[in-house]
């Protein structure tokens, strides 16, 4: 017996132990997060491909409004995240109370963004923009762009129900804190793909002059 | 979980966390002063390419904790992400030719 645990104690790897010390649960939402991670460097992949391979691709990104309401999301995006930071933190204190609170401010920043995001997508399809269409060169740009920010937004959105369904529960002690830092986890994540998505798509494609 | 972990959630934690958030905001602002440096697009796109690989970092290591982690779970999730990522650049080379068969085919 003390030596079957010695054996365990030697390697990560060698069986009957847990080799990453950490739930199933989260085991499974990082593993999500790497196939998601590979999804939308695929969706980036094929948008900067079609970029290069277009030579009249439209950089229709002014200072005021685009590149502004773009950058006051970014911080948006990172503020959320430090406020989800805080809940995890206040959860794994038992601290009920300030982790929903801190919860709710996430999922403020979450609905605020997308408010900005959609203010972003009416200004660029009142300018002209569709999928296959738009005043200035490739018909591509748009069913890119729309594509991309359109699947990170889907993202945000899902990820203001999934923590208002975990900070409930949280706070009806139904779910745990490693539960609220599981869904902090994907929050990160939906912030960490915007820090690709914002200079790829917008600060590369802002209208200096 | 590790003490390490167990510090990152303690009462310090925070600060350092504060921190980190700080430093997102200054790489973020520091992207946005880029766009307007009338950069070659090669140069630029590397710049901010490498700050956002920063940015990433610092979200993953530590508001995800991953540096707070074993490391086995970075070995399993981490160098096989990258790698798959980095092999979709192959496809690359073909979207400069892209343009040139274009016109053959014209």
């Amino acid at each position: 017996m003390s030596e079957s645990d010695v054996t365990i104690n030697e390697s990560s790897w060698s069986g009957g132990a847990l080799p990453y010390a950490i739930s199933s649960k989260k085991l499974g939402m990082w593993l999500f997060i790497v196939a998601d991670s590979i999804t939308f460097g695929a969706m980036l992949v094929a948008y900067a491909y079609l970029r290069v391979a277009s030579p009249d691709w439209p950089v229709p990104f002014k200072f005021n409004p685009s590149i502004i309401n773009a950058t006051v999301m970014t911080l948006v995006l990172l503020s959320s995240s430090i406020t989800m930071v805080a809940a995890v933190q206040a959860a794994k204190e038992g601290r009920i109370g300030a982790c929903v609170k801190w919860m709710g401010a996430t999922m403020l920043g979450g609905v605020l963004f997308d408010i900005l995001h959609i203010r972003e997508w009416l200004g660029l399809i009142h300018e002209g923009v569709r999928l296959f269409q738009n005043p200035w060169g490739s018909p591509l740009f748009g069913a890119s762009f729309f594509s991309l920010t359109g699947l990170h937004m889907t993202h945000v959105t899902l990820g203001v129900i999934y923590l208002a369904t975990v900070a409930i529960g949280f706070g009806r002690k139904k779910f745990s804190a490693d539960d609220v830092e599981i869904s902090g986890l994907y929050w990160h994540f939906v912030d960490l793909v915007w820090m690709f998505i914002f200079p790829l798509v917008y600060l590369i494609s802002a209208r200096v002059h | 979980m590790s003490s390490a972990a167990a510090d990152a959630h303690g009462g310090a934690g925070m600060s350092w966390f504060m921190k980190v958030w700080g430093c997102l905001i200054v790489l973020t602002a520091a992207e946005v002063f880029l766009t307007y440096e009338q950069l070659r697009l090669e140069v630029m796109l590397f710049l901010l390419m490498g700050i956002s690989i920063v940015k990433a970092a610092l979200i993953i290591a530590y508001f995800m904790h991953l540096r707070y982690e074993k490391r086995s779970l970075f070995l399993t999730l981490i160098p096989a992400m990258v790698f798959v990522l980095v092999m979709m650049i192959v496809m690359f080379p073909d979207s400069f030719r892209i343009q040139t068969l274009r016109l053959i085919s014209n």
